[in-house]
């Protein structure tokens, strides 16, 4: 069985039909990407499996969950973990205070307890901060780790966004262009991290993502979208000179 | 310049920094408690004033400072926790019961009432709030046979393990009352701020979307927010009432909830000193202004009088903090602690927010 499965899925913003009749599955274990000219409905793909939005029609299921039946904080209790393609952060809180938020799907503690400070809760934190350590090292944030996310350079949010996405230590990731705004290095840096996600982590992996050397650095398979809709399925080689694909890119830029 | 070499997880978890600041707060405390040998009646009822507003603070710092909830409202919860206590004294339960009950009561109603109030954002959930400030008024008129109404109530004499305790009788024991409630609530709100609970308050304040998409059930958590928030508000109202000894329906006006606000954003948002430095603004400001206009008068050889004048300067001190120190009277604290830390190589821009993307509205 599929890790995520969507089926027929359709969502529309008024007259605007941003996902349309849209199926694929994604499998465990590999680096699922999507392709795609602006406004395809790729991000919206992800805000509808994260439940931000109700799908018009269609289901989507996720390890054996109907996820339409969850609330959207229920989708990271699953295990699905995400980043934005704005990069939303917590702003006014450190480094390590953002990836620590990503643990809150894993508290065992309540109000009481926490007012406290019972040595339970204690215990808790010295585990929670344990996993958290682990991805700043992974990440290379050492530097970062106590500055406030307000004045870190872009780059370095990007990254923390998805130290903060780990932190959940999800089942699947969901990346919404990763490499969009980085340098080369820094891309390239990316790539590795996506790379050890699936391979050392055994981390499922979805991202959007338009840099098609990453892509097809990454992925073990594409698939292309336009206008909401499916345009082509299958290794990155097979979608990148796949015919529609090629002329949603020309006419799209033409 | 102190650096601080981190070897083990406590060093993050623990409140304090190092040694040298647990013994900072420490002598601070100290001085807290031995205030009533060192300070005449006067300056010691100002201190303690400043210490229940402190409280207040904390309990809209919560919501407002932590969550990102404004609220225009508190009074009413001040004003609830005031009648609660008071009322349950007179109905024969201990002080020593009274107390914590009326804060849970007033939690419970802020709960209830946030459950729908918060579906608002921003100015929306302002108004809505500045609405129960109104309304609080009304109905401790119309409820006045508890209430006692527009004539208002006293509060009885607080006996605590059979020690009488009175704001003009035993002024030294009713500060240390208040100075072991604001203690507690301190401890009580560091513990929250190093937990998992008050991680996703920040997170529900500096973006909803993704603190949703980590598993914080924004509701939820705001509810809380705001439960917690009128609970310390309900014993800041308790103690305000017993340190006024008498109040009607116009203790707890609206002015009360904007001053609280205002407060809190002197302060400085997002901090526990906030609430602190904002309340010595409010309990000082007035005796620093009746001062003031001595020297003038001295000076000039006349008298001023000017209606409102307190509320205007607290008015303009706000404008001033927003326009030029967003992150209040903490966060000038902040920078000038941490030029003499670095000494000399703090940098001009060291606190300079970058602005390094466009956020938009949509989710993209
Ligand atoms: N909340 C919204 N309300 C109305 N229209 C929206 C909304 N979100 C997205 N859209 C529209 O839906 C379409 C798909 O948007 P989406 O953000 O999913 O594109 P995308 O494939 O991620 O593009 P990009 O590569 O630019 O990120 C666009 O036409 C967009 O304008
Ligand atoms: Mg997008």
């Amino acid at each position: 069985m599929s890790l995520l499965n969507l089926e027929n899925v359709t969502l529309r913003f008024g007259g605007l039909t941003a996902v349309d009749r849209l199926s694929f599955s994604v499998e465990k274990g590999e680096v699922f990407a999507i392709v795609g000219p602006n406004g395809a409905g790729k991000s919206t793909v992800f805000n509808l499996i994260s439940r931000f939005y109700d799908p018009a029609e269609g289901s989507i299921t996720f390890d054996g969950h109907d996820l339409l039946k969850s609330k959207p904080s229920g989708v990271a209790a699953y295990g699905v973990a995400r980043t934005f393609q704005n990069i939303e952060l917590f702003e006014h809180a450190t480094v390590l205070q953002n990836l620590l938020v990503g643990r809150h799907r894993h508290r065992r503690s309540n109000l009481v307890s926490e007012i406290f400070f019972t040595p339970a809760v204690r215990k808790q934190e010295i585990q929670n901060r344990h996993y958290v350590e682990e991805i700043i090292d992974f990440l290379d944030l050492q530097p970062y780790r106590d500055k406030m996310i307000a004045g870190l350079p872009y780059g370095v949010r990007k990254v923390v966004e998805v130290g903060r996405a780990l932190a959940t230590d999800p089942k699947l990731l969901l990346l919404d262009e990763p490499a969009s705004g980085l340098s080369v290095e820094e891309t390239t840096d990316m790539r590795w991290w996506i790379d050890d996600i699936r391979r050392q982590m055994g981390i499922t992996v979805l991202m959007v993502e338009h840099d098609m050397g990453l892509v097809s650095g990454v992925s073990d398979r594409v698939l292309a979208m336009a206008d909401g809709a499916e345009l082509a399925l299958g290794t990155p080689q097979q979608v990148q000179s796949h015919p529609a694909v090629i002329e949603a890119y020309l006419g799209a830029s033409a | 310049m102190r650096i601080i070499f981190k070897t083990d997880y406590m060093q993050d978890i623990r409140p304090w920094k190092d040694g040298y600041q647990l013994s900072l707060y420490l002598i601070l405390l100290a001085l807290a408690v031995a205030a009533p040998f060192l300070l005449d009646a006067f300056y010691l009822g100002e201190l303690n004033n400043v210490l229940i507003w402190a409280i207040a603070g904390m309990g809209l710092m919560i919501l407002t400072g932590h969550t990102g909830q404004a609220s225009l409202g508190h009074a009413a919860f001040l004003a609830l926790g005031c009648y609660s206590n008071i009322i349950l004294m007179e109905s024969g339960v201990p002080f020593m019961l009274a107390f914590p009950i009326a804060g849970i009561i007033t939690g419970l109603v802020g709960v209830l009432i946030a459950i729908p109030a918060l579906r608002l954002h921003g100015v929306y959930l302002a108004i809505a709030t500045l609405a129960l400030s109104i309304l609080a008024d009304d109905i401790i008129v119309l409820t006045a046979e508890w209430t006692g109404g527009v004539g208002g109530k006293y509060a009885p004499p607080v006996n605590v393990f059979g020690y009488n305790i009175d704001r003009w009788g035993t002024p030294d024991a009713f500060y240390w009352l208040t100075l072991g409630v604001a203690v507690i609530v301190t401890l009580g709100y560091i513990n929250l701020l190093r937990a998992p609970l008050g991680r996703s308050f920040i997170a529900v304040r500096d973006s909803e979307v993704s603190a949703q998409a980590m598993g914080v059930d924004v509701a939820r958590t705001k509810a809380i927010s705001f439960g917690l928030s009128c609970m310390v508000t309900g014993w800041a109202g308790a103690l305000m009432g017993l340190f006024a000894g008498a109040f009607n329906n116009e203790t707890f006006s609206i002015i009360i909830s904007i001053e609280l606000l205002m407060m809190i954003v002197i302060g400085g948002l997002g901090s526990i000193h906030g609430a602190f430095l904002g309340a010595m603004v409010i309990g000082f400001l007035p005796q620093f202004l009746s001062l003031s206009k001595e020297w003038i008068g001295a000076l000039t050889g006349t008298t001023i009088s000017l209606p409102g004048m307190e509320f205007g300067v607290f008015g303009m001190i706000l404008i001033a903090f927003i326009l030029f120190e967003p992150m209040g009277m903490y966060g000038r604290w902040l920078k000038i602690r941490t030029y003499f830390e670095l000494f000399p190589f703090y940098r001009k821009d060291m606190f300079k927010r970058q602005k390094s993307y466009l956020k938009t509205e949509r989710l993209r």
